[in-house]
């Protein structure tokens, strides 16, 4: 907050929601709308897109209306933006893709209820300026867009031999039906998170072995 | 009768809220440590459902006809603050039942099972007693689901596990077969 003007500090905030706070691997937030229509990737990229869109629209807004804002209701104000922003990206949509926003169905109305956007709003967008809640959003919502995207060609690629439409393997690949069915989304998230904290803890194991080392020679 | 039936079991096990939509996976990972607190929380569940439903069908059926775009911002404000009244009337009228169910509803309300339950209600045209048996079924699937999950936890909870894949990683592969498991009610009715 001190060096809020130092040109740098919007960039820390904004490279942190990629991968140090992802939204997904690490603070393991709005998983419901991602295990729900990750089943293929470019509904993950649909639904990507538009949480992109609420994500910092509403940061913009509520940024700027902080000190408008009652600390009493700052919630129920939060999601009426964020409802706001929401039925904008659901008009469109379906006005430019009615095919997605039918496979997509009512979990795009259901971004208003993404625990991960009130809680930038909460947590960030409330007291900070405008430039760094802007920066924060961005971050964040590239971070959701590559998990989401991440689970969304995994899961198409192994459950239907596919990537965006296009088929892979030719017609002898057997593909893992579960994979793009529910369950599948429970256990490919499930191990992309085993994955994340097998590599936190071989380089949490690496530090320690390398502070033990120094530790001795300096003995 | 039939279809009500049908609209019960369907939102119960086929299409349950929690391992085949994906909805109301906070509370599932949240508070399911204890047996206990997951079956109040189910319980709270299926009361604030039951809400919804009434309020959903009543926005829908009076105010959606004339303004259609306003259907997420209604249904959350209305839904919200309905359940905050609610809450209010339990307090002064049955302090028992506020205890049991009182914490876990102001949690509750924003949760994406209940926008997803007057959303999917709303989306498929269901009555007035059709939302209700609906509401019933899909707040005793996610009561079910909570309720397992707490056994299974407590159960692993007891066993030695690697600590990488200790925490959410386990819960959500715990959750895959679990949902795996009721695929295996899709078959329940022919039609």
């Amino acid at each position: 907050m001190a060096s809020i003007s130092d040109p740098e500090n919007y960039y820390a905030e904004f490279i942190k929601g990629i991968w140090k706070e992802n939204p997904v691997f690490i603070q393991v937030l709005g998983m419901c709308p991602m295990l729900a229509v990750t089943n293929s990737a470019i509904n993950a990229l649909a639904m990507g897109s538009a949480t992109f869109f609420v994500l910092v629209g509403s940061s913009l807004l509520v940024s700027m209306f902080k000190n408008v804002i009652p600390k009493q209701v700052r919630i129920s104000c939060y999601i009426i933006i964020i409802a706001t922003f929401v039925t904008v990206a659901d008009l469109t949509l379906l006005a430019f893709v009615p095919k997605i926003h039918k496979e997509l169905g009512a979990f795009i109305a259901l971004i208003v209820v993404n625990c991960m956007i009130l809680g930038r709003q909460e947590a960030f967008s409330s007291k900070h300026s405008v430039k760094a809640s802007v920066a924060d959003a961005v971050g964040m919502a590239i971070g959701f867009v590559i998990a989401l995207f991440a689970l969304g060609a995994v899961r198409e690629v192994l459950g239907n031999g596919s990537l965006f439409g296009y088929s892979l393997f030719g017609p002898n690949f057997e593909p893992w039906v579960v994979m793009i069915l529910p369950p599948g989304g429970f256990l490919m998230l499930g191990l992309l998170l085993l994955f994340f904290n097998w590599i936190k803890e071989v380089r949490e194991r690496a530090e320690a072995d390398l502070d033990a080392t120094y530790r001795e020679e300096v003995a | 009768m039939d279809n009500l039936v049908y609209i019960f079991f369907s939102a119960l096990l086929i299409n349950n809220f929690t391992l085949s939509y994906f909805l109301g996976l906070c509370p599932f990972f949240g508070v399911t440590s204890k047996f206990e607190t997951a079956f109040r929380l189910g319980l709270a569940n299926i009361f604030v459902m039951l809400i919804t439903s009434i309020s959903a069908w009543f926005l829908n059926t009076y105010v959606l006809v004339h303004a259609p775009y306003l259907k997420t911002i209604s249904f959350i404000v209305v839904i919200a603050s309905t359940v905050q009244f609610v809450e209010m009337v339990i307090k002064k009228l049955s302090p028992p039942l506020y205890r049991a169910l009182g914490i876990f509803l102001p949690l509750i309300t924003t949760n994406c099972a209940i926008l997803g339950l007057a959303l999917f209600s709303t989306n498929r045209g269901y009555g007035f007693v059709e939302g209700l048996i609906y509401a019933l079924g899909a707040g005793g699937g996610l009561t079910l689901a909570l309720v397992l999950m707490a056994g299974l936890r407590e159960e692993a909870e007891l066993s030695s596990i690697p600590s990488v894949i200790k925490g959410t990683a386990m819960n959500l592969i715990i959750a895959g077969i679990l949902s795996l498991a009721f695929m295996g009610f899709a078959g329940l009715f022919s039609s």
